[in-house]
């Protein structure tokens, strides 16, 4: 179960990761693509957390489809309009909901992948924030299922998003900017997973709090 | 890394301000968005044509608001794809009636986000389409990559496709004109330094003295792969050869060319860079029937340049030939 003021607290604490990570993300994206996803993160978020303020007292789908609406509006590039999605699409699922179950979360989870692979025409194994996000979400649905606490789950779940990065390492992108590159993309993580790794950390680090 | 700038973060703004105040006889901006659109506008009954892409591309698209050619042009952030919101005012701002036609480069943050607006402006009850420009061969396009990227060959779209809709032709053949230039024109370029976006102050990439980077895109992205740096004779022929294997030119076959400067590149190596072209055109019987010599799709400070080759027919050389007056391109 998480309450609305624990998803604020979650939203706020992803903004301050992306922030701590911004220079790192760049980097990464410098390796293989253009070198603006930390900063372009950065912005988002930070104008997610400025946004949080006029919505505190709402729903959690309202909570989260302006959170959707500020990062399609700000961030700008692919992540914009795929983080943004995602955030939209989970947010439906709990449209008017004061707290979100754990039946919740993993439809949000759900939705969110479904609404990525629709906006980016990507899969699984092409070097995107895919390759973190799905193994991810199997994790979470499956960990939930045996009986794990939502803080167990989300502790699974990143393990996997982490492995998940790391296994971006040892492949060629075929999607984005980065597929220019063809076979020299090989031995660079992705960027986009790395940021989908980070929020998901996020997530389980406030639940574990 | 030393530029000519206030804030880095204030870089897209106080450009678009000071685009304004040089071609207040062309432009306008939009209130409170990073859009440029005709000053006259909107013309009524015409189709309307919407481009843009990340900054650090100029004149590309700005300079090609006015007669002839673009509506308008959306801003994004350096190297960033502006987002559908500001893309949707843009369509919001030029639509006269006629319907708005998306020329989108192809870059996948580039295509989501003119794709988002596209499907807000619908949903407001504007008639929009769009046409996605990958003219760059330096790419391999098979269903491994997110396809060929569009470079310095979207100029060329906005000339004939904006010639097009001036003379009164509707959205389905504004359209179906922009992708018979799509089709007929490639592309491919290559860089002697890297390109530092002002926010992240640092270069994309770095190159040895000696090096040079063989079809990079515009973002200061690599390339294919690098090389010792060769004469403008050598380095000429190799893009024209990746050229001449993509596109079935045969002789009296009539091509516009286009030789576009990355920014830093100064035009002596341009003209140089044109020389080869048209002896190597000839060579092969090519008719050239037009030359465009310049900056117009830059990288920012990046040194280098590209070369476009564009396979022409009547209906195309007539567009090619009709006026436009824009700040950064004149046909009269």
């Amino acid at each position: 179960m998480i309450t609305r003021d624990l998803l604020l607290d979650i939203l706020k604490n992803i903004a301050a990761v992306i922030k701590d990570n911004r220079q790192f993300l760049t980097d990464l994206d410098a390796a293989i693509g253009d070198g603006d996803h930390g900063i372009n993160m950065n912005k988002g978020f930070k104008a997610v957390e400025e946004k949080l303020d006029t919505v505190r007292d709402k729903d959690c789908g309202t909570i989260l489809k302006t959170t959707a609406m500020t990062l399609i509006s700000t961030v700008g590039g692919a992540s914009g309009p795929l983080y943004g999605t995602a955030f939209l699409k989970a947010a439906m699922v709990v449209n008017g909901k004061m707290e979100i179950d754990n039946e919740d979360i993993v439809k949000m989870f759900d939705e969110g992948i479904q609404g990525i692979i629709m906006r980016g025409k990507a899969k699984r194994g092409e070097k995107t924030m895919l390759d973190a996000l799905i193994p991810a979400y199997e994790e979470l649905m499956n960990s939930l299922k045996d009986g794990s606490t939502i803080a167990e789950a989300f502790n699974k779940a990143c393990k996997a998003a982490y492995d998940g990065v790391e296994y971006t390492k040892t492949i060629r992108a075929t999607k984005g900017r980065a597929s220019y590159l063809g076979d020299r993309s090989i031995g660079h993580q992705d960027p986009g997973a790395t940021s989908s790794y980070l929020i998901i950390k996020t997530v389980a680090d406030t639940l574990n709090r | 890394m030393k530029k000519i700038i206030n804030n880095p973060e204030n870089v897209v703004n106080e450009m678009l301000e000071g685009i304004v105040k040089a071609h207040p006889e062309y432009v306008k901006r939009l209130e409170g968005f990073n859009v440029l659109v005709r000053a006259n506008g909107p013309s009524k009954g015409k189709v309307a044509l919407v481009s843009g892409g990340g900054s650090g591309h100029e004149p590309s698209h700005g300079g090609f608001v006015g007669e002839g050619m673009l509506d308008g042009a959306v801003a994004g952030e350096v190297f960033t794809s502006p987002t559908p919101d500001q893309v949707f005012e843009a369509v919001k701002a030029v639509d006269g009636g006629a319907g708005v036609l998306l020329v989108i480069k192809n870059y996948t943050g580039d295509v989501m986000n003119f794709e988002m607006a596209g499907e807000l402006a619908k949903a407001d009850g504007i008639e929009v389409d769009s046409v996605i420009v990958n003219d760059d061969v330096a790419v391999e396009n098979s269903t491994w990559t997110t396809g060929r990227r569009g470079i310095a060959g979207t100029i060329f779209i906005h000339k004939i496709a904006g010639a097009a809709a001036e003379k009164g032709m509707g959205l389905p053949e504004v359209k179906r004109i922009a992708e018979k230039v799509i089709a007929n024109v490639r592309s491919m370029g290559m860089s002697l330094t890297p390109c530092t976006v002002p926010a992240a102050g640092k270069p994309g990439f770095e190159l040895a003295e000696d090096e040079v980077e063989v079809g990079l895109g515009i973002h200061g992205e690599p390339g294919t792969h690098r090389e010792k740096i060769k004469s403008a004779a050598e380095i000429t022929k190799d893009l024209m050869d990746k050229i001449f294997a993509d596109i079935d030119l045969t002789q009296d076959d009539e091509v516009a060319v286009l030789i576009n400067g990355l920014g830093g590149t100064p035009l002596m190596e341009l003209y140089i860079v044109n020389n080869e072209v048209d002896k190597l055109l000839e060579d092969k019987g090519i008719v050239i029937y037009k030359t465009i010599v310049g900056n117009y799709m830059t990288s920012l400070e990046m040194a280098g340049f590209s070369i476009s080759i564009l396979k022409l027919d009547d209906e195309l050389k007539e567009l090619l030939n009709y006026k436009a007056d824009t700040p950064a391109f004149k046909q009269l």
